[in-house]
């Protein structure tokens, strides 16, 4: 009770309110712009965030990381366009609805499910949270080395039908986290004489060229869409909550499967929203209407995805272990403030601990507010042009760039990353596992050097509990992967 | 999702993106330039066990680089190819017209200082895009609302320009410090 009173000390300050007001307004802001996202504003907000305190930091960036699917689905549910990747699925049923005439329930019900999604997550958090402080120590080095092992595989084969790709670029991640002087024997490794690879390749810097520049040029190269806004009844949201009541049991098991692929590095809000979209189409007395305008069909898909962030926090705060590339970004944040996540900081920092959970429901409470009541006037950030958003992008990048370190050699290193990620985009492969592999790649050299100091026999590697069944995991994830090519090859799919 | 998609999992891609092979084949040849520079640029300590070995990790991610996309370009050669490949690498090469105006944007910046740069490059890029009239000016607010907002109210780190030197005493202050 005191630690949680301590977080909500820590929270109770004009500056951070002030971070966690910006960052979760300005998190809707970017969701509901197709085309920009949560990724492009943390990647762009990082560096600045670095002068500030860290728990200012932080909620800052854990408001918009919170929000922006909030924002997402008004894209997805008025235009048919997803504001963030995540709300891809809520197009199949929140647009039929709007073309219906229906724009303003199947926001409410966007709204309301993403919010009971958000708050089944933070109620998970904080009750597992004791349980992580007991779990956590256990976590040596083999066992973190065969979780950030298991983080990797998971997000190579979760992307299907690009599971090799995904498997190349994570492999490309791993071999950027290696360039520069290594730390145990001090040797050069790729630095090709340079003296500005010595440091290696800043996490940061590879972030802002993949996510934000690239977006940019993605942005710069396509044609201005003319977007119609539909009409959007003036009918008040909260009368419309109750839609939700009729959805519950799929507004729970959602957030269920949210929170537990949240928790499992790697899996993230493209299962879980699969996972639920599927059990609600299967369990539905109407499975005909998903796709054309079904309710149970945004409930399922936002619920699902809004769980996710919460839940994400679980292995970064008890392990150090980002489960997605919003995740690594967040970790970043977390070293350059000199913050460790990992055992110690629940057995040393329960009160940041607790003021994290703290604003990540405050900032649920304050989207929610916001969007009931000012959704009307946000539909107008859907109006403004892509290449316009493209020219902003880049404009904003650069202070995101030069706030590092005043290096033009990181502009040029950005840019070339912002190029390779205009590539990856323009052929519909994935970027994050590039991040993850730079992050976990790190993590993995370092904890397999310490574990296998100890190590006198393969067998006592995995002979403890925890790294039994991690490894047990590990074999698991790749054996169903196998079984999956097999079986689609079976089935004749060998030429599509 | 459909019943179909629950019994034919979505494992191999329905087609070829155009220029998938160009960049896989690009790709490729660099990781296995960078796998043969190995024994030059990683090094080898002697009597250290495998896993304390600097040039582990180098190794084992380029190899994996190359072995996958092995197996990429294997599962890949056979599915039906939309044409187009080097309209693609045009497309690719035009993206780079905005690196260059990006670069240039950023090399100004320390000669002409940040609030000129910011609102040449915003006007400049509106104007290619083919924005006319209030956009335009638009897209010179906001750069002036960059430049207020991130160096004269946050003070971020961005290099003064050269040309400010040129400035009376105080007003060289305000427009270093705060422009």
């Amino acid at each position: 009770m005191d630690s949680f009173l301590d977080g909500l000390q820590l929270l109770a300050r004009f500056d951070v309110i002030a971070a966690l007001l910006i960052g979760s307004i300005g998190g809707v802001l970017v969701g509901a712009m197709p085309g920009v996202g949560a990724a492009v504003a943390i990647a762009i907000a990082l560096p600045v965030t670095f002068s500030l305190e860290p728990i200012v930091g932080l909620t800052l960036l854990l408001g918009i990381y919170g929000s922006s699917m909030y924002g997402g689905a008004i894209p997805a549910i008025l235009v048919n366009t997803p504001g963030t990747p995540v709300n891809a699925l809520t197009t199949y049923d929140g647009y039929p609805m709007t073309k219906r005439g229906e724009a303003r329930r199947a926001l409410s019900l966007a709204y309301s499910a993403s919010f009971i999604g958000a708050m089944l997550s933070i109620i998970a958090l904080m009750l597992l949270a004791p349980v992580l402080a007991r779990v956590a120590p256990m976590f040596g080095a083999r066992e973190i080395f065969l979780a950030a092992l298991l983080g990797i595989v998971l997000v190579v084969v979760t992307h299907r039908g690009q599971v090799l790709p995904a498997a190349i670029l994570a492999c490309l991640g791993i071999f950027l986290s290696t360039i520069g002087i290594e730390p145990s024997a001090y040797t050069q490794r790729f630095t090709f004489g340079q003296s500005w690879l010595q440091s290696g390749v800043d996490l940061i810097v590879v972030v802002l060229g993949l996510f934000a520049i690239s977006q940019a040029l993605v942005l710069l190269m396509d044609k201005d869409k003319r977007v119609a806004l539909p009409h959007v009844e003036k009918v008040g949201f909260f009368t419309q909550m109750r839609d939700l009541w009729i959805c519950k049991r799929i507004a729970a098991v959602a957030s269920s499967f949210g929170v537990i692929c949240g928790m499992i590095p790697g899996v993230g809000e493209f299962m879980s929203q699969f996972m639920s979209y599927s059990y609600a189409q299967r369990t539905s007395k109407t499975p005909e209407a998903f796709g054309k305008g079904n309710p149970e069909g945004i409930v399922a898909s936002e619920a699902a995805n809004n769980s996710v962030p919460a839940a994400a926090m679980i292995p970064l705060l008890a392990l150090g272990i980002p489960g997605e590339e919003l995740t690594a970004m967040m970790l970043a944040v977390f070293y350059v403030h000199n913050v460790v996540p990992g055992p110690r900081l629940f057995a040393q920092q329960m009160d940041f601990i607790y003021a994290l959970y703290i604003g990540l429901f405050i900032l649920n409470v304050i989207v929610v507010a916001f969007l009931f009541f000012s959704t009307r006037t946000l539909m107008k950030v859907m109006l403004i042009p892509n290449r316009f958003l493209g020219i902003m992008i880049l404009t904003f990048s650069l202070i995101g760039i030069y706030t590092l370190r005043n290096s033009l050699t990181d502009v040029a290193v950005a840019t070339a990353f912002g190029f390779f990620g205009f590539i990856l985009k323009r052929l519909e492969l994935p970027t994050s596992p590039i991040i993850l592999g730079i992050v976990l790649g790190k993590l993995m050299e370092d904890r397999l050097r310490i574990a296998m100091a100890r190590v006198r026999e393969p067998w006592d590697f995995i002979d403890r509990p925890i790294a039994f069944v991690l490894f047990l995991m590990i074999v698991a994830a790749i054996a169903v992967q196998i079984w999956t090519v097999v079986r689609a090859r079976r089935k004749g799919r060998t030429d599509g | 999702m459909h019943q179909q998609d629950e019994d034919h999992p979505h494992v191999f891609p329905e087609s070829r993106k155009p220029g998938e092979i160009l960049f896989v084949t690009i790709s490729m040849t660099i990781a296995l330039l960078l796998l043969a520079a190995i024994p030059w640029q990683t090094t080898w300590l002697p009597g250290k066990g495998l896993a304390a070995q600097p040039r582990l990790w180098p190794a084992l991610s380029l190899g994996g680089i190359v072995l996958f996309g092995l197996l990429n370009a294997m599962s890949r050669v056979r599915v039906t190819r939309t044409p187009g490949r080097w309209q693609e690498a045009g497309v690719w090469l035009r993206s780079l017209e905005f690196i260059g105006w990006y670069m240039l944007y950023v090399l100004v910046i320390p000669v002409i200082g940040y609030l000129i740069a910011t609102l040449a490059f915003c006007t400049g890029l509106a104007l290619r895009m083919g924005y006319r009239g209030r956009t335009v000016w638009i897209a010179a607010g906001f750069g002036l609302f960059v430049v207020l907002f991130f160096k004269s109210g946050m003070n971020v780190k961005i290099p003064s320009g050269a040309i400010y030197d040129h400035a009376p005493g105080s007003l060289r202050y305000i427009l270093m410090r705060y422009f």
